[in-house]
């Protein structure tokens, strides 16, 4: 072999041993924090920060609660997209933690695995849960899912921004014409029109902008049948676009442009740029962060004014701990999910993160060590008759993004509520068409 | 070339077409044989033909975020041409120090797009951005109480002091794409390197021939140095077309789900919601095909309009 080509041998054997070598270490690397004696089960979780450790103080005592089995937690970003994807490969995490509105697309798809029999196994049935969130988790039938932090959603409100006969949760608007009156009444303009002070705008945070209809006794889906266009959602819809029309859609958008971030002191609430707002459980856990001499109190969302029977309702929204299909160690997997649903474990978690617990039993010591000095309301509203969860139909993502873009039609003045919401359940019937055809009747 | 010398050669670039076979030409043809499927990612795909593409024909969505991808290329690359190319003549000239400037025109491309969405959604801010705040400034200014005066004593009508609203750049629908291209500019140092390079190849003799028949600064540059770096001017405008085509990273981050309203909803966008948002692989696929004819069709377009207008020295 001449030098040249032994060179260029010896180049690509070296290169060649680096790549072998990689793929197979990279294991090892992931599972850095694995105890050789025992099972690892790896654990991908969306939390970092304060929430994160809570969520790793629970991994370390059931670490510590046994000898069998070892979780290794992990912090990671875009979990559910990551999670799809390593399952695609053959190689996803033993536990991931996603979101309630994403096990219907999720299980649709066969990424996960059906907790059914192993939940029954442990004693785990909708006699243990808030009957709300165990709905949530099944979905044709089936277990996807147990909870590892729920939450409900209320009305924020400041104190300070609002006159002081409606200043407390007794005194505060029960109905939405209630609350319109009220932003009329304390929201403030500069002379030009910029707005200085909204008493409350549906876009902020603008988290949950299919949800609305809800709050106007409307549905999504019905049975097999999208309903986008209901009277009750156009209500809802003409609600939002009287916003537009209150402030000026322009004069929202800019005053809007000029929001902090959420879980940051420059959130629009605790500046003062908002006098209410509507947000989960978790708001007060924020602001005891943020700005923890800010007086605040919860409310239920109003209630159209002739529909009374709304009254107490609420969205329903949970982190969620899931097995993903593939999973190499699916019995021990369960069996730190099963740690999880302990009361005692739940209820130091969800305190920790400042929510409300999914189960139906609750420790009256949980309501007075809770940082979210709401928290007896935000447990009553999750188990209100009146709480509604998300959609279950496997093109959620879709529902949820169409419903999105009417939203900013209407809050734009580019479509009426009308228009907007027909051109959205178009846009979806079509979709949840296809979605059938190609992956319901696959 | 001997044997020895082939076998060696192959040797050395076989690390580059291992990684073309495995990295491009392999997921290209998958890409082509899963946009006649349906792969949801988690199962095995299943053939269905052109339903894939059937359904791209008439799906609104995708035609909305062909038309704002499509505005965005006719915006965006005009524009940074020309930014580009008047950099690059600013930078061929004899200052003292030109090396620092054409650093600094350089470095802004260097900048990562995520951080460069970051950056842009503070300066195009409606309420406190850079740039409204210029506007705010301007608008509170002694000029524009001059220009009022002006106003009113010229035209004898009452004094009205007259302001520019600024727009808000990433609220508004109608102002969004524009945001868009104006920080499309950002990213012309690129460009500006290689119209520099054309620019530093131009003959003198040409120059000096021009203006011995009389030819100023305007004429030189319209009859001598545009036609001279015009090939380098259509490589650039066919690479500024593909680039624009994909438009993802600083929308993605600036602008969550093509808000408001979509109007910032562009094709990559839709193309990765299709494939990684609804597990939707097989008509991302077919996305991607598509955009690959549409991006085909506008270089074959661009070459063909240029036939006549671009000059090679080997002509």
């Amino acid at each position: 072999m001449d030098p040249l080509t032994a060179k260029a041998v010896i180049g690509l054997s070296i290169a060649a041993v680096v790549l072998v070598s990689t793929a197979f270490l990279g294991d090892q690397v992931v599972s850095r924090q694995a105890r050789k004696d025992r099972v690892n089960v790896i654990y991908w979780e969306k939390w970092t920060g304060a929430e994160g450790q809570e969520m790793r103080k629970v991994v370390d005592a059931f670490n510590k609660s046994q000898d069998r089995v070892f979780v290794s937690y992990l912090s990671i970003s875009g979990v559910d997209t990551k999670t799809m994807l390593a399952t695609a490969g053959g190689n996803p995490p033993d536990v991931a933690g996603i979101w309630d509105n994403q096990l219907y697309e999720f299980s649709d798809a066969h990424a996960l695995t059906d907790l059914t029999q192993l939940a029954h196994n442990a004693g785990l049935n909708s006699s243990y849960y808030i009957k709300g969130y165990w709905d949530v988790l099944n979905y044709r039938d089936h277990l996807w899912a147990l909870p590892s932090t729920p939450a409900s959603i209320a009305l924020h409100v400041r104190p300070d921004l609002v006159p002081s006969e409606v200043a407390t949760p007794e005194t505060f608007p029960k109905t939405i014409e209630g609350l319109d009156a009220l932003v009329d009444k304390i929201s403030k303009k500069k002379p030009n029109g910029d707005l200085v002070m909204a008493g409350f705008l549906p876009s902020n945070p603008g988290w949950w902008n299919w949800s609305w209809g809800m709050y106007f006794g409307g549905k999504l889906v019905d049975g097999d049948r999208l309903t986008l266009d209901s009277p009750e959602n156009i209500r809802a819809f003409k609600w939002i676009g009287s916003y537009a029309k209150r402030f000026g859609s322009k004069e929202v958008q800019n005053f809007q442009s000029g929001f902090g971030a959420f879980a940051t002191p420059q959130d629009p609430f605790m500046e003062g740029k908002v006098a209410t707002e509507i947000n989960g459980t978790w708001k007060g856990n924020y602001i005891r962060v943020y700005h923890p001499e800010l007086k605040w109190f919860a409310v239920p969302f109003p209630y159209p004014a002739n529909r009374p029977d709304l009254e107490g309702h609420t969205q329903l929204a949970q982190d969620v701990l899931t097995i993903p299909r593939g999973a190499k160690h699916i019995k021990e997997a369960f069996e730190f999910i099963r740690f999880v649903q302990r009361q005692d474990v739940m209820e130091g978690l969800c305190s920790g993160h400042g929510k409300n617990s999914p189960l139906e039993k609750v420790s009256d010591r949980f309501f007075t060590t809770n940082v979210n000095k709401y928290i007896r309301l935000f447990d009553r509203l999750a188990r209100s008759p009146k709480a509604f969860g998300p959609p279950q139909i496997g093109i959620l993502p879709q529902l949820q993004n169409e419903i999105s873009v009417a939203f900013q039609e209407v809050s734009t003045e580019q479509k009426t509520p009308e228009q907007a919401l027909h051109d959205a359940q178009v846009r979806v019937t079509a979709q949840w068409q296809t979605y059938k055809s190609q992956v319901l009747d696959r | 070339m001997s044997k020895r010398d082939a076998r060696v050669g192959l040797l050395f670039a076989s690390p580059w077409i291992l990684g073309f076979l495995i990295f491009l030409t392999y997921p290209l043809i998958a890409s082509l044989i899963y946009s006649f499927t349906n792969f949801s990612i988690l199962r095995p795909p299943k053939l269905i033909g052109l339903q894939n593409y059937n359904e791209l024909f008439h799906d609104e969505v995708f035609y909305k975020s062909l038309s704002n991808t499509l505005l965005y290329v006719a915006g965006a690359v005009p524009l940074s041409t020309v930014v580009a190319i008047a950099l690059a003549l600013l930078l061929n000239t004899k200052v003292k120090g030109m090396s620092v400037y054409r650093t600094m025109f350089f470095l802004p491309t260097l900048v990562p797009m995520v951080a460069l969405g970051t950056l842009f959604s503070w300066v195009f801010n409606g309420d406190f951005g850079l740039l409204n705040e210029a506007f705010h400034k301007v608008n509170d200014s002694r000029a524009m109480d001059l220009i009022s005066s002006a106003r009113s004593i010229l035209l004898q009508a009452p004094y009205h002091k007259i302001s520019v609203p600024p727009p808000n750049w990433m609220g508004d629908p109608a102002w969004t794409k524009w945001t868009l291209i104006l920080i499309s500019i950002w990213g012309c140092g690129q460009a500006m390197v290689i119209y520099l390079a054309g620019l530093q190849d131009v003959p003198v003799s040409l120059y000096e021939a021009a203006e011995l028949d009389g030819a100023k600064l305007w004429a030189k540059t319209m009859k001598v140095t545009l036609p001279m770096i015009s090939p380098v001017i259509l490589f650039n405008v066919v690479m500024a077309i593909i680039g624009s085509l994909q438009i993802f990273a600083v929308p993605y981050v600036m602008f969550p789900g093509g808000a408001p309203a979509r109007s910032t909803y562009f094709y990559a966008s839709y193309l990765y919601d299709n494939a990684f948002q609804y597990q939707r692989m097989g008509y991302a696929s077919a996305m991607g095909w598509v955009l690959f004819v549409i991006t085909l069709s506008l270089t074959l377009i661009a070459l063909k309009l240029s036939e006549k207008h671009v000059h090679y020295e080997s002509n």
